[in-house]
C-alpha cells in the first residue's frame, strides 16, 4: 500500500509531467489563460490519460508481448489513444452535452498529446502491473491539473499587473512557467523509483 | 518474414476492431441536430456579448429553437431586423424592441470633480474602487481608468482626454457589457431618441454633491418644476427623465433651469467630438 501511495505522490509532485519533464506543455501554454478552461482541461487529460494507461496495459500484456511485438507499442498506444479521445467525446457529446460544451475542442486537442502518450509508454518501460500503472495514471493526471490550475490562476493575475512591453503575453507566461519549474525542483530527489 | 507477417494481423485486427467499435458508438450515439440551431445562430450578430442572458450566441439559438417560452427578440445588439429574422425562422411572433444605447451618467471629468487623492495603483476602475472607493470625492462618479472600455466587445467605446468615456452610439449595440463591467454604476441605457438625460449618478444631498463636483445633480428639483409635460422626476436627491414623455417635447426648459447643467442636451459623437475641439482651442 505504501508503494502506491509513493508511487502516487512522486507522480503528482515529484516527477510532475509538466513542471520537471517538460511534457504537455502545448495546452500547458495554449489553455492556461482562464481559470475555468483550465480545470475542464485537467479533468479532461487526467480521465483520457487514466482510460488510455489501462486500454494501453491490457493490449500490452496480452497482445504485444505475447506476439513478441513490444516494439510496436508507439505506434499501437497512438491508434489506441486516437480512437479512445475520438470514442469517448461521441459518448460525451450524447450523454453529457454540459461537460461536452466546457471541454470544447480541448478533448480532440488531448488525442496528440505528448504527455497522453508518455505514461503509457513510462508504464510499460517500467513494467510496472496493472494496479501501478493506473496509480500512475491517475497521479500524473492530476499533476497535470494542478500545473495548469495554478498556471491559470497565476496568469489570470497577471492581466493586472504592469508587465514590461516586450514581456508581455507569452513572454511573461514562459518566466512563470520556469519560476513554477523551480519551486517544484523542491521536490525532486525526494521519492526515487 | 513470419514477424512481418505477424506485424501486419496484429496491426489489422487491432485496427479493426477500434474501428468497428468506433462505427457502432458513433451509430449508438448518433446526435440528431437541429439543422435550424445553426440557420439562427447565423443570423445573430456574434458578438457573444451576453446581452440576451445566455452563455453567447450559440447558447441563445439552441434556446430560442428548443425552448418554446424563449422568446426571439432577446438580442439586443441586432436591433429589430434580427429579432424579426430569428422570429421568422423558429415560428415566433416578436414584438419589436426598443433600440437603446450605453449612456455615461456622470459629467464629472477632471476639471470638475474633486479628488480626495491621487490613485497610482493598478490601472482599472475594480481595483480602484477597493480603495476607499476610489480617488474622487463623489463615491457616485465615473473612476476614469477605462474598465467600461476594455469590456465592450464591440469596440464602441473609448477613453476621452477628460477621463470619461466616449460611447460612440453608432456602434454601440446597448448589449449591457459595460453596464456590468462598471464598479459604480455609472452606466446606464437611454432610448437611441433620447433628447436629455442627467448626466450624473450621485444619490448625495445637494450640499455634498455641490462640494464634490460642479456638474453634479444637486436634486433641487427645478427641472421638475418646469418640465412642461412633468417628464422629470427627483428619485433619491437625483432627477430621473422619463424617456417616453420627453421624446415628444420640443421645448427643453429643463437645460436652460439646471443650476450645474446636470441635465444636457444628447448630442451625437461628431457634435461631441467638435465641442472638445472648441473647448480645447479655447484653452489654448
Amino acid at each position: 500500500m505504501a508503494a502506491y501511495f509513493t508511487l502516487f505522490i512522486s507522480a503528482v509532485v515529484v516527477n510532475n509531467y509538466v513542471l520537471t519533464r517538460f511534457l504537455g506543455l502545448c495546452i500547458f501554454f495554449g489553455v492556461s489563460k482562464n481559470l475555468n478552461a483550465s480545470v475542464g482541461m485537467g479533468m479532461a487529460v487526467t480521465s483520457v490519460i487514466t482510460m488510455s494507461s489501462i486500454l494501453a496495459w491490457v493490449v500490452y500484456h496480452f497482445v504485444l508481448i505475447p506476439f513478441n511485438l513490444t516494439f510496436l507499442k508507439t505506434v499501437v498506444f497512438v491508434l489506441l489513444i486516437a480512437s479512445f479521445v475520438q470514442l469517448l467525446e461521441t459518448v460525451i457529446k450524447k450523454q453529457a452535452p454540459a461537460l461536452y460544451n466546457m471541454w470544447g475542442i480541448y478533448l480532440l486537442l488531448i488525442a496528440t498529446n505528448c504527455i497522453v502518450l508518455a505514461v503509457p509508454i513510462l508504464n510499460a518501460d517500467s513494467n510496472f502491473n496493472f494496479l501501478q500503472s493506473v496509480v500512475n495514471a491517475i497521479g500524473s493526471g492530476l499533476g497535470f491539473a494542478m500545473a495548469i490550475i495554478l498556471m491559470a490562476s497565476l496568469r489570470e493575475k497577471l492581466r493586472l499587473a504592469d508587465v514590461p512591453k516586450p514581456l508581455e503575453g507569452l513572454g511573461v507566461a514562459f518566466i512563470l512557467a520556469g519560476m513554477l519549474a523551480l519551486a517544484f525542483l523542491g521536490f525532486s530527489g525526494m521519492i526515487s523509483i | 518474414m513470419n514477424t512481418v507477417i505477424m506485424i501486419l494481423v496484429v496491426m489489422t485486427v487491432i485496427g479493426l476492431i477500434f474501428g468497428l467499435v468506433l462505427a457502432y458508438v458513433n451509430k449508438r450515439f448518433a446526435m440528431e441536430a437541429n439543422p435550424l440551431v445553426e440557420l439562427v445562430e447565423d443570423v445573430l450578430p456574434k458578438g457573444q456579448c451576453g446581452g440576451c442572458g445566455f452563455a453567447g450566441c450559440k447558447a441563445y439559438a439552441e434556446a430560442v429553437v428548443l425552448d418554446e417560452s424563449v422568446p426571439p427578440n432577446l438580442c439586443v445588439p441586432g436591433k429589430a431586423a434580427v429579432a424579426e429574422q430569428v422570429a421568422k425562422l423558429t415560428g415566433k411572433s416578436a414584438p419589436p424592441i426598443e433600440p437603446r444605447v450605453a449612456h455615461v451618467r456622470c459629467g464629472g471629468d477632471c476639471t470638475k470633480a474633486v479628488k480626495n487623492f491621487e490613485y497610482e495603483g493598478i490601472h482599472d476602475c475594480v481595483a480602484a474602487n477597493l480603495l476607499e472607493g476610489g480617488p474622487k470625492a463623489c463615491k457616485y462618479g465615473c473612476l476614469g481608468f477605462g474598465t467600461c472600455v476594455k469590456s465592450c466587445p464591440f469596440g464602441a467605446m473609448a477613453m476621452g482626454s477628460n477621463g470619461l468615456p466616449i460611447i460612440d452610439t453608432d456602434i454601440c449595440t446597448g448589449c449591457g457589457t459595460c453596464v456590468s463591467a462598471c464598479p459604480k454604476q455609472v452606466l446606464g441605457f437611454r432610448t437611441v431618441g433620447a433628447k436629455v438625460m442627467v448626466n450624473c449618478n450621485s444619490k448625495d444631498k445637494g450640499g455634498a454633491v455641490r462640494k464634490a463636483c460642479s456638474v453634479g445633480c444637486l436634486g433641487c428639483g427645478l427641472c421638475a418644476k418646469n418640465c412642461p409635460n412633468d417628464a422629470i422626476k427627483v428619485e433619491n436627491n437625483l432627477a430621473v427623465v422619463d424617456q417616453s414623455i420627453c421624446a415628444s417635447c420640443s421645448e427643453a426648459t429643463c437645460l436652460a433651469k439646471c443650476p450645474t447643467g446636470a441635465i444636457r442636451a444628447i448630442v451625437s459623437g461628431a457634435d461631441l467630438q467638435q465641442q472638445s475641439k472648441n473647448e480645447a482651442a479655447a484653452n489654448s
